[in-house]
């Protein structure tokens, strides 16, 4: 993860600065010293030269081991945003940074050079200027209004779940004063303000536990005490990652992946993804035998993989992972001795006529496989509350949860959340109603969305679960690759003004699919998007 | 390399192995012990008291009155605005009105001295995660930070655990009072060079845990021209910046900065918590407050890893910008403190025990030094272990802090009542009286 100083390459623009100045001031210097060589004057000029020369060569290369970031020589403190990389041109998300902060900010070709900043900032700029993260941003500057900005972006590249949360609204409504300060009968005020445990409260673990149960409709029950809590599923993956695997090692991930993957399982951990391709022809179902492919080229590049990360039901595909493969991926696992990340965050997000199978099921009590097995869940998808962050890392192995809670310290959700869902999530009631409801109006949606798509032949493939439809517009794009893709991408998004997420941000191994999101319209909203998508694959279809 | 057990046995990662999560020092043993006995008026008067957590409950009833009074805070009563806004929101920047509201009640804090951007302000799941995240962008695996000792002993944990960063101390004695000498950082530094360590930045705390005194102006200014000059970063946890006993003795960085003109200002960061000074450690609340753009932008991005509920920000924007509350509970809780201060310094003092001079935070800064049998840390952990089993208090002995002279000891009063502060001295003056007659 770390690079070297020296190993980094510089930008264009350093080199023709370094180059510029050397130029001119190079002549300067040859010239006397020919003619130092040939014997004409310049004695005193051919001695001080090279001297002044070595002077600023030392003075040079102190400069650049001080300077260790090619961003940091062009855009220091933010003040040049540099109009290549777009995470400078971010500075106007930031509408309040005005000058007066920055006024005494030092030029950026300072004696020492700007102040280091770590590896991990290199990273993230590249990061933001990924379609996936442009696009979201786009929408959220430009968001489709029915009635105020009807011309604006329409948003399908965020999976957030807006179907079910007139329901969570009027609850909190009419319970949430009540759930947070009044549990039962006397001010809780005094559970929520001290310190609790940093893994989650008992309570609130019982009532999490019980709900994994609920919406996954299994006679398999969740053991409390082998919960972790976390502010979200987010931090649970990355903890799970620097728990499981040193960095420099590597896990396996069946691609096309939830592009935060690339956030959450490698940016602080220092850990690797090894793509294990999915097909179409296989209708992107994971195959033992890519498995196996893959991990023997990670050690023939001399990666030790420490696990496998599967998401079940996938995203963006939708796919649940039959009971059969499930069995075989343990197999897989045991044989290579590794650990099995199992994703299962959009478990109560099913639609089809699939049975979801939850790899809890597959396990004996007595099974020493169990070690290796390690379950994330969380509450924004299932329970349409992103904003509350509730993520669960569900592992059998104590070492594991040992060290997860102790990790789970720098991500600990806060106390008045706690008490609000402990109370929500104990309202029977409510909880099944929602789960009903939740589904069928996915089925509802994912059914319309496809339809309208096939109606402009656009097939999606057959899912089961999920938020999305997992689209093949490749008909639609004019050379069969990751360039094409982007390039309907983009029409999409500037000239449809329909946000999507191209299957190149999800690695997608074969171009030109797409994943929309069904779940941030409503009903009536769908024509409006097919309408777009039909004015953009029309011209589309045309120019091929 | 990882730790491999023999099949079928799978490994776990290095970090996830390792003992860097510091639970079996002495610091945390006592809380076991605590966390066993219980001191409690009623049913174990003969318990241990806790003297070894900085938490603040003096002020308890002022939060209880507010949200009984302020119900909507806590809700979105039928028809209240910005549901939609709140509950779904989970862009990391943050609800606008949390910022807003944090960036007012840290300008109150210090007095109206210093502003702050709200947009500069970066929020985290407590200033636990702010001071790792900080860690994370600042330097690189196998860098250094160095940090004044005696320090609070999280630091070990939360600047190099997962980050791979080390620290290397700078050594500050009872001499002068603890404080940081440009000499002092100077050998730190050399020190770091000397062992191939890059050093990235100089994290202090202000006002500082365990010593539970403000850094002066002159030091500050030491600081950051220490910092400017080696070209590294300076971080400035100030979550004990509302707790001082009075405003003025409080010199924020911010401040220095503004003096300056903000100039060298791009090397500067702030943490700042709620867990402290307004006593809702509970409620996960920390900030990063920087100079530095790209920081503020990365730091931002990877608060993805440790977010704050939108809930939670909705009830603290209406709670802090409501000025009648803030206002009054900045300077109530500041009286009680500076009362429990008093109580506890008069009464280690009837016992013949000295404290070195404080005026903040929720503790203080005992020297027992005189009772050690020997000037070392063997005999500091024996002394520790003595009081600990049986004056039964828990307190922190000064080498969790890596306090370089042995004999301090941190002594927290702000978690307890009243009552059972006077039990613990009760206890503390029998106990030095038996030691004075043997």
């Amino acid at each position: 993860m770390t690079q070297t100083l020296y190993s980094r390459t510089r930008s264009p623009e350093i080199e023709k600065e370094i180059a510029g100045g050397g130029g001119g001031a190079a002549m300067r210097v040859i010239v006397p010293l020919q003619g130092v060589v040939q014997g004409r004057g310049g004695l005193v000029l051919g001695s001080i030269i090279p001297c002044a020369l070595f002077y600023f060569l030392q003075f040079y290369l102190k400069r650049n081991r001080k300077d260790t970031d090619d961003q940091n020589n062009s855009n220091s403190s933010g003040q040049n945003p540099n109009p290549r990389s777009s995470s400078y041109g971010k500075l106007s998300e930031l509408p309040g940074l005005t000058r007066s902060l920055s006024r005494g900010l030092p030029s950026p070709r300072s004696l020492r050079g700007p102040v280091f900043v770590s590896g991990r900032v290199r990273g993230i700029v590249k990061d933001s200027d990924s379609p996936y993260y442009v696009g979201l941003r786009r929408a959220k500057e430009d968001p489709y209004d029915e009635l105020s900005n009807p011309n604006g972006v329409i948003q399908l590249g965020l999976a957030e779940n807006k179907l079910s949360l007139d329901l969570v609204k009027h609850w909190l409504a009419d319970n949430a004063e009540q759930a947070i300060l009044r549990n039962g009968k006397e001010l809780s005020i005094s559970q929520i303000v001290p310190y609790q445990p940093f893994d989650g409260s008992m309570e609130f673990k019982v009532a999490v536990a019980g709900f994994m149960s609920q919406v996954m409709e299994k006679a398999v029950s969740f053991n409390p005490s082998q919960v972790v809590l976390t502010a979200g599923a987010t931090p649970a993956i990355e903890i799970l990652s620097f728990c499981l695997a040193d960095a420099g090692n590597a896990f396996l991930v069946p691609t096309p992946y939830y592009p935060g993957f690339d956030r959450d399982i490698k940016w602080r951990t220092g850990v690797e993804i090894i793509h294990v391709p999915c097909r179409s022809t296989d209708n992107f179902n994971l195959s033992i035998a890519a498995l196996d492919q893959a991990f023997d080229q990670a050690k023939k590049r001399g990666l030790k993989v420490r696990g496998i990360v599967i998401s079940n039901p996938s995203n963006p595909v939708g796919n649940l992972i039959s009971r059969g493969t499930l069995y075989s991926l343990l197999d897989f696992a045991r044989e290579k001795n590794i650990h099995i990340i199992s994703n299962e965050l959009l478990a109560g997000s099913t639609h089809g006529n699939e049975e979801f199978v939850s790899m809890a099921e597959l396990l004996d009590p007595d099974d020493s496989d169990r070690k290796r097995v390690h379950i994330v869940y969380g509450l924004s998808k299932d329970l349409s509350l992103p904003g509350f962050w509730v993520g669960v890392i569900y592992s059998y192995n104590e070492e594991v949860l040992a060290a997860a809670k102790r990790l789970a310290r720098f991500s600990s959700i806060s106390a008045p959340t706690q008490c609000l869902l402990v109370s929500m999530l104990s309202d029977a009631k409510f909880v099944q109603t929602l789960i009903t409801i939740n589904r069928e109006r996915l089925q509802s949606m994912y059914a319309q969305f496809v339809a309208g798509l096939k109606k402009l032949g656009v097939e999606c493939i057959k899912s089961s679960g999920g938020f999305y439809c997992w689209a093949d517009m490749s008909g639609l794009i004019r050379s069969y690759n990751k360039k094409g893709e982007l390039e309907l991408w983009d029409k999409l998004l500037n000239i449809a003004k329909v946000n999507v997420t191209p299957g190149s941000s999800c690695h997608c191994i074969e171009p030109g699919w797409f994943r929309f999101c069904v779940t941030t319209l409503t009903e009536k909203d769908i024509p409006v998007v097919m309408d777009r998508i039909q004015k953009v694959s029309e011209t589309s279809k045309l120019n091929r | 390399m990882a730790i491999e057990i023999e099949k079928p046995s799978v490994g776990l990662s290095k970090v996830a192995v390792s003992d860097t999560h510091g639970e079996d020092s002495p610091y945390f043993a006592g809380w076991k012990a605590y966390d066993e006995n219980p001191y409690n008026e009623s049913s174990n008067p003969s318990g241990v008291i806790q003297m070894g957590l900085a938490e603040n409950q003096v002020s308890f009833d002022l939060l209880e009155k507010y949200l009984e009074e302020h119900s909507e805070a806590s809700s979105w009563g039928k028809g209240a605005p910005g549901f939609r806004e709140n509950a779904l929101f989970q862009d990391y920047h943050g609800l606008k009105s949390f910022r807003q509201a944090m960036a007012n009640f840290m300008g109150q804090i210090r007095g109206g001295r210093a502003k702050f951007d709200p947009d500069r302000i970066v929020l985290t799941a407590g200033a636990t995660a702010a001071n790792e995240l900080l860690t994370f962008i600042l330097a690189d695996p196998g860098d250094a930070l160095l940090v004044p000792t005696p320090y609070y002993p999280g630091f070990d944990r939360d600047l190099r655990w997962r980050t791979g960063v080390k620290i290397v101390p700078i050594h500050c004695d009872s001499s002068n009072n603890f404080q940081v000498t440009p000499e002092a950082m100077e050998t730190a530094y050399q020190c770091a060079e000397s062992m191939n360590l890059k050093v990235r930045g100089i994290l202090i705390t202000n006002p500082s845990n365990p010593l539970g005194a403000t850094i002066q102006r002159s030091v500050l200014e030491q600081i950051l021209d220490f910092a400017v000059n080696k070209n590294i970063h300076l971080v400035s946890d100030e979550i004990y910046s509302g707790s001082t006993f009075s405003s003025s003795e409080f010199i924020s960085i911010a401040e220095i900065l503004e003096n300056r003109s903000y100039r060298d200002s791009e090397r500067v960061h702030i943490v700042y918590s709620l867990s402290k000074d307004l006593g809702l450690p509970g409620f996960r609340v920390g900030t990063i407050y920087s100079y530095n753009d790209k920081v503020v932008c990365t730091a931002r991005r990877m608060s993805s890893f440790t977010l704050i509920s939108s809930q939670t920000q909705h009830l603290l924007a209406c709670m802090l910008s409501n000025k009648e509350f803030s206002e009054n509970y900045i300077k109530t809780n500041r009286e009680r403190l500076t009362k429990r201060y008093d109580m506890i310094i008069k009464g280690l003092k009837n016992a013949g025990i000295e404290c070195l001079k404080g005026n903040a935070g929720l503790f203080c800064w005992m020297n027992l030094s005189p009772l050690l049998e020997e000037p070392t840390r063997e005999s500091e952990l024996e002394l520790w272990k003595t009081i600990l089993n049986e004056v039964r208090l828990n307190i922190s002995p000064g080498s969790s802090c890596h306090c370089s002279g042995p004999g301090w000891f941190r002594v927290c009063f702000a978690n307890i009542s009243e009552q059972t502060l006077e039990i613990a001295l009760e206890r503390i003056h029998k106990f030095m009286e038996q030691r004075r007659r043997n």
